[in-house]
């Protein structure tokens, strides 16, 4: 149970940071993105804010056998880097590119009341299965 | 420059921190978001409802906080066909590369993995350069 209320409060703290930051909206990351445009710097902000955060937080991991209400950490154990890392996250900077959406912001906007967002991420999902048929 | 917003960018930024340091303290997880969903769509997928709990706050929080300050939802201008072309890149090419914006950007960059700046860098420059060529060689 407390799994779960720690689940929920990360989500909905990480929901209100896209909210407030306004990374929900697509304008303000193609702005961002858009560098030899009408740059929008705020993006590094955000990245930066939540780089302040979560560096400390991982030195804290680093030094601690397991979190506070689980026995273990779930880190990821793959460091190489390889054709599927390039190849993937090239593709996912071309559907961001296109629309301005990340999964993050995708997610947060599906009750905001456009149809766009639902639309996108029917895609995503559909994407993230086709992938796991496809590649071993 | 006149959309540039720095202090709500970075207080917002804090938060996801805040959200990520909750998640890998709290519950040993890490939060990045196409991780978080694309486990849940395996068939095989024991730890379902850590993932739900975390989704359900990510997606209400924000529809709250609009309706809460009478705020109007972002405009999505992007037409059907991109959405789908967008929206199936973003989920496969996540997958594949392992993370996105979340996971290798804000936990992956944090954790300092060399894995996840190679990723972010790269994401990063391929989505500003298909901005470039839609906003600049066809949008002309």
């Amino acid at each position: 149970m407390m799994k779960l209320l720690v689940a929920l409060l990360s989500g909905a703290v990480f929901g209100l940071g896209l909210a407030i930051s306004g990374m929900i909206n697509p304008a303000k990351v193609l702005g961002f993105l858009d560098v030899f445009g009408n740059w929008d710097p705020s993006l590094a902000f955000v990245m930066g804010g939540a780089l302040i955060v979560t560096t400390v937080a991982f030195a804290v991991v680093k030094k601690r056998s397991s979190p506070l209400w689980h026995d273990v950490f779930h880190l990821p154990d793959n460091t190489g880097i390889d054709r599927k890392l390039i190849i993937g996250s090239a593709l996912f900077g071309i559907g961001w590119g296109l629309v301005g959406l990340c999964p993050g912001p995708a997610l947060s906007n599906l009750l905001l009341g456009a149809w766009q967002p639902i639309v996108f991420v029917i895609a995503m999902i559909a994407g993230m299965i086709v992938q796991r048929m496809v590649v071993r | 420059m006149e959309n540039f917003t720095p202090i709500p960018a970075t207080l917002g930024g804090l938060l996801i921190g805040v959200a990520s340091a909750i998640l890998i303290l709290g519950i040993g997880r890490v939060a990045g978001i196409s991780g978080v969903l694309g486990q849940l769509l395996k068939s095989e997928a024991k730890d379902r409802g850590w993932r739900l709990a975390f989704l359900a706050g990510l997606i209400g929080a924000p529809a709250l906080w609009l309706m809460m300050n009478g705020d109007t939802a972002p405009a999505i201008n992007a037409p059907l066909p991109l959405l789908i072309v967008g929206g199936l890149l973003v989920g496969f090419g996540t997958r594949l590369g392992g993370g996105c914006t979340s996971g290798h950007g804000v936990c992956g960059l944090g954790r300092l993995s060399a894995r996840s700046l190679v990723a972010t860098l790269t994401f990063m420059a391929v989505a500003a350069l298909t901005v470039y060529i839609m906003r600049h060689v066809v949008g002309g």
